[in-house]
């Protein structure tokens, strides 16, 4: 019964994310009309307004939509939060036992991070970000919801550890700010802002202690479960390799000639890793790191 | 390797002068390896040489595939193999990259600690000429004298590192600096680094691992040497000759499944023995319930429950009235189901010619269902022993056991039934209790079932180590990340020549050292509490 919520739930936030995502678009399209304008009068020789897109007339349209979409942002977070929630009460555990779950809980988290950055920076400018940040956590909800989907029941004897709690609420932690971190990079490749850099930069070091304690806390269980700390398992590997990459991003921000755009690059580099991690391991590569189902 | 703070200081390690061309050439060479830009490039490196160690299967996790992958790829396979690519985190490449990358780790870290050391005993620099050039700065003219601001800031600044100078002219200042954790974190990290590459050194260097198989019911093992166990991988400097001596006997196993079939709990109850124990004599088992995530720590060694299966027992009556008995464990083929193949062999007693021994050896071969399907053909439906049954090949013959080669417990040898030497004599399904008659008057009876436990033992001085460096990088990741280390100066003007309202200019800056730093919020604190709101201009 509870069950059949939490899948309900599921679903709607995955459907009022779409939602979000269209009036972010709204916005941006909105907004782009709106730059246009003043450059017009600008040419016939009228002075230009020195930020047309960070303030805007008040209730323009494409404030309206933005303050929408990032409402529908909220709502949507707080099914999909729902949605986690019946999950664990229906099977009786921790809600990250397979890879829906955890796929679930990834994205939930880069939704609330998302909107945490948002409040804290409060930028219209930044606003626009929801919709690339919602694609990603749309297409993973979908591949969750799909292909990965798994029944809700009780995980098998090597999962049942207070670690799970531990090592994997960590990881998800880490992934969904990384996925914030990884998407502020990407965008400010395309259009390198100060404020997107920053964004990144801040998010990833937040999220790089939580996955350093991620690493080590899946080490400890490693030793109670495995009989080793460490034993280059696919999954270990791949998050060694990603632990490295975010490494680097730190020190190349520290490095002359590469502190932006190479360091953007990183990142995104760190974050496809993370992906590959949670995706490819799983579903291709055999190793311990096997959920129920898959 | 250096560290990431504002700027990528390479130690700079100036050749002496009047020196031999190499050591010039040798101080550059440690100048570039323990550069940012070079560290950077070979953290890449490792993550790139990582990799193949999760994309190609690995011999150390799965020899069987590796050989697989090698056969499948005829032309790649042995090349890759020759190059270490199989074996990644034993490679020389892979150990060249992380050792070049610690060596620049530790040529980056002294100079910095150097460095740190100095700065903790120095006092803060100087405050600048102009304040107004600082990324945040702020000008008041206040209504009080210098000796009651300076009252205020050292107030205010409490746990901040503060020194006051004169300047010409009545005015005075004040440096004021803070975060020196932050660099000392960042010192904790790395070296921590350092030592958990020497505490995992140790495991790899004395540590051990190995594998076997005991029968649930009362089977017995003890550690004694690398002969006892079924697999072992032993550490660089371990030879197995002076393992601990523990012993273990398994007295019951128990597994509990869904209705699915899915696994919902494995126990196995364990009695144990101490070296101590033993050398002291005591016959006392001391009990422990073994369970997945709960292995029994013992003074050093650790034993894991890895897996479990089915040892059927088969009677072999000879037609002289004989019996022989014997369990011997069989391995699964299918987890979901724990349907399992093995082979269990008998060597006929009584008699002496050897030629008429080997003709008369026995193995009984075959699939075992815990729950069958019932069908004719022998399948399992539930891993759980609900309805055991056993589709058995009989093989009489010359088994190949003698030859000197080792030979599969689980299998019969094909070589043997290949050239005739092995002939099969009898195929039925049989439940327990019932027999299998031979041709020469044989009777073969499957009487029970018993249980079997994979144990692994795990022996790992260096992890204790390893623990304590993971706990320190982290807390040194946090502060270095967390931390920031920033400058605050104040400079105090005597507000004019005769002025009698004892008015002062208070000039404030702050920097700081750290990249993107988010000193703004602080600072505009700051400056709220010392000059006042910031008016709008």
């Amino acid at each position: 019964m509870l069950a059949e919520y939490s899948d309900y739930a599921f679903r709607s936030a995955l459907v009022v994310y779409l939602l979000a995502m269209a009036f972010y678009a709204a916005e941006f399209a909105a907004s782009r009309t709106v730059r246009r304008e003043p450059a017009l009068v600008a040419a016939g020789g009228g002075e230009l307004p020195d930020r047309p897109v960070d303030e805007p007339a008040p209730r323009s349209r494409a404030e309206r939509f933005g303050r929408m979409a990032v409402a529908l942002t909220i709502l949507g977070a707080l099914v999909h939060a729902g949605s986690v929630l019946a999950r664990g009460l229906a099977a009786g555990r921790w809600p990250w036992g397979n890879m829906y779950e955890f796929a679930s809980a990834i994205c939930l988290v880069a939704v609330v991070a998302w909107l945490v950055v948002l409040r804290r920076q409060a930028s219209s400018q930044l606003r626009q970000m929801g919709l690339f940040v919602l694609f990603p956590v749309v297409v993973l909800m979908f591949i969750g919801g799909t292909v990965l989907y798994a029944e809700a029941a009780p995980v098998v004897p090597a999962l049942r550890s207070y670690w799970l709690a531990i090592h994997v609420s960590a990881i998800a932690v880490a992934s969904g700010l990384l996925l914030v971190a990884g998407v502020a990079s990407a965008m400010f490749l395309r259009r390198p802002t100060e404020l997107l850099d920053r964004v990144a930069y801040r998010v990833t070091v937040v999220a790089f202690p939580i996955y350093t304690f991620a690493v080590i806390a899946g080490a400890i269980w490693a030793e109670a479960a495995w009989g080793r700390f460490w034993g280059w398992d696919p999954k270990e590997t791949v998050a060694f390799v990603a632990w490295v990459i975010y490494a680097a991003y730190l020190h190349a921000r520290a490095t002359a000639g590469w502190r932006t755009r190479r360091a953007a690059w990183i990142n995104v580099a760190g974050f496809a890793m993370v992906i590959f991690n949670l995706f490819f391991v799983n579903l291709v590569i055999a190793g311990l790191h096997s959920y129920a189902g898959v | 390797m250096s560290t990431p703070t504002e700027q990528a200081a390479a130690p700079s390690v100036p050749p002496p002068r009047n020196s031999p061309w190499w050591i010039a050439q040798l101080a550059r060479v440690w100048r570039d390896l323990t550069s940012m830009r070079v560290a950077l490039v070979l953290l890449f490196l490792l993550a790139l040489a990582a990799l193949p160690g999760a994309l190609l299967p690995q011999r150390s996790l799965n020899a069987a595939k590796v050989d697989a992958y090698i056969a499948e790829y005829p032309t790649w396979g042995p090349l890759l193999n020759r190059l270490g690519f199989f074996e990644v985190f034993a490679s020389p490449w892979f150990a060249a990259i992380y050792l070049l990358l610690f060596v620049s780790l530790v040529g980056c870290l002294i100079p910095r600690a150097l460095e740190q050391a100095r700065a903790l005993r120095a006092t803060p620099p100087a405050t600048p000429r102009n304040l107004s050039r600082l990324p945040h700065h702020g000008r008041e003219t206040v209504d009080t004298d210098a000796d009651d601001v300076l009252g205020r800031v050292r107030g205010r600044l409490r746990g901040w590192r503060m020194v006051e100078r004169d300047e010409p002219g009545g005015v005075r200042t004040l440096s004021a600096e803070k975060g020196f954790l932050h660099e000392a974190g960042n010192l904790v990290f790395h070296l921590a680094l350092v030592g958990l590459l020497v505490g995992i050194a140790l495991g790899k260097l004395f540590g051990y691992e190995g594998q076997v198989i005991v029968l649930a019911g009362g089977g017995q093992f003890c550690n004694t040497g690398i002969l006892g166990y079924d697999s072992f991988r032993a550490g660089l400097r371990v030879d197995g000759t002076n393992l601990d001596p523990f012993c273990v006997r398994v007295d019951d196993f128990a597994a509990s499944y869904l209705p699915n079939g899915q696994p919902d709990g494995f126990r196995a109850q364990l009695g144990y023995q101490t070296s101590g124990d033993i050398a002291s004599g005591a016959s006392q088992w001391q009990p422990y319930e073994l369970e997945v995530n709960q292995p029994l720590r013992l003074d050093g060694e650790r034993v894991y429950l890895l897996g479990h299966g089915y040892a059927p027992t088969f009677t072999v009556t000879y037609p002289d009235g004989t019996k022989r008995t014997s369990t011997v464990q069989w391995r699964p083929v299918d987890n979901a189901t724990l349907l399992s193949e093995g082979t269990t062999k008998f060597d006929r007693p009584g008699l002496t010619d050897e030629a008429d021994r080997r003709r008369n050896q026995l193995a009984i071969t075959g699939l075992f269902a815990p729950t069958s399907s019932g069908g004719q053909i022998v399948g399992s439906v539930f891993p759980d022993l609900r309805d055991p049954q056993v589709a058995v090949d009989v093989y009489r013959g010359d088994l190949g056991l003698d030859d000197g080669r080792g030979q599969s417990i689980f299998t019969v040898d094909r070589k043997q039934v290949e050239s005739g030497a092995l002939t099969k004599v009898a195929r039925q399904n049989v439940r327990p209790g019932e027999q299998v008659a031979l041709d020469d008057g044989t009777t073969i009876r499957f009487d029970d079932v018993r249980q079997w436990v994979s144990l692994q033992v795990s022996y790992d001085p260096g992890q204790t180590a390893v623990l304590v460096f993971a706990t320190l990088l982290l807390l040194g990741l946090g502060l270095s990340l967390t931390i920031k280390r920033r400058r605050f100066w104040v400079r105090l003007t005597p507000a004019g020549e005769g002025d009698p309202t004892r008015r002062t200019v208070v000039e404030i800056g702050g920097l700081a050292r750290t990249d993107r730093a988010g000193y703004g919020e602080e600072f505009s604190r700051l400056r709220t509490d010392l000059l006042g709101p910031l008016k709008e201009e």
